[in-house]
């Protein structure tokens, strides 16, 4: 993927409303209308939601003329998210060990301090 | 898991990535295990399957630091950089880069400490958005690219 494509990924993924109707095409296509229902929002704003993310590569349009219902495009979101997804996964296993370290050194240094009494 | 808070990741800017993570421990101790080479190798090992063979550590300002991780296969990355600011226990500042031609960061560490709990921050600051992204695009860390299978996850933790 190109740089700038990342980065169209991404400023589509700052907004909660992109965000909550990528959540909602995650369980499954949904047309335009079904999409405008849980938003407080008119037709016409969720379109501008929708153009940004297909600019962005991370929906399509369905075939069905009527409907042209909305489906997710996973890729570009799992190569944008990989490698933060990637970066978490190192860190969190080396935390996880560095917690029991740091048990261990708490425990060794508070016997310490009572064999010195 | 412990009883501490989730690890955070962010990237607040182009050139940027931040983490930020709670331990059960005073600073001092978290600064020890963060700077000691006697320590570093037992926990710096990310996902399942690598140690750390090889940990030097020349902690002052100008110092220079090289770690080499090795997986049971025989696969070795190797990383080093130089230490700019050294001051124990609440900030470490080092260059960093990945052995090869790649992009050096300047990362950030801040510890601060509350009732004997650390918030530590981790700042990694990529010399232009193209270095982050190329960086990230050839997924820098191993496992980057094993597994993923998270995506509805994700889109639960992020809506």
């Amino acid at each position: 993927m190109a740089p700038d494509h990342l980065d169209a990924t991404f400023a589509a993924l700052a907004d909660p409303t992109r965000r909550a109707i990528l959540a909602r095409l995650a369980a499954g296509e949904a047309s335009v209308t079904e999409l405008a229902e849980p938003f407080a929002m008119s037709q016409p704003a969720i379109s501008k939601h929708l153009k940004v993310l297909e600019r962005a590569g991370l929906i399509s349009s369905g075939l069905d003329a009527q409907r042209r219902p909305r489906r997710l495009e996973a890729k570009p979101l799992a190569e944008a998210t990989e490698w933060l997804e990637g970066y978490r996964r190192f860190w969190e296993g080396s935390f996880q060990r560095l917690d029991a370290l740091l048990d261990q050194l708490k425990t060794k240094r508070k016997k310490r301090r009572r064999t010195k009494r | 898991m412990k009883n501490t808070e989730r690890l955070q990741v962010t990237t607040p800017t182009d050139r940027e990535i931040v983490m930020t993570r709670v331990f059960d421990a005073p600073r001092r101790l978290v600064f020890e295990a963060w700077t000691n080479p006697e320590h570093l190798p037992h926990w710096m090992l990310g996902p399942e399957g690598w140690t750390m063979p090889v940990c030097e550590i020349d902690l002052r300002p100008g110092g220079a630091w090289h770690f080499v991780w090795r997986r049971a296969d025989g696969t070795e990355m190797a990383m080093s950089g130089v230490y700019k600011e050294v001051t124990p226990p609440e900030r470490l500042v080092t260059t960093e880069a990945w052995a090869g031609n790649w992009a050096e960061t300047i990362n950030t560490l801040t510890l601060s400490e509350e009732n004997g709990k650390t918030t530590i921050t981790n700042t990694i600051l990529y010399p232009s958005k193209e270095a982050r992204d190329a960086a990230h695009k050839t997924g820098m860390m191993e496992g980057a690219s094993q597994g993923f299978n998270r995506l509805d996850e994700y889109l639960r933790t992020m809506a």
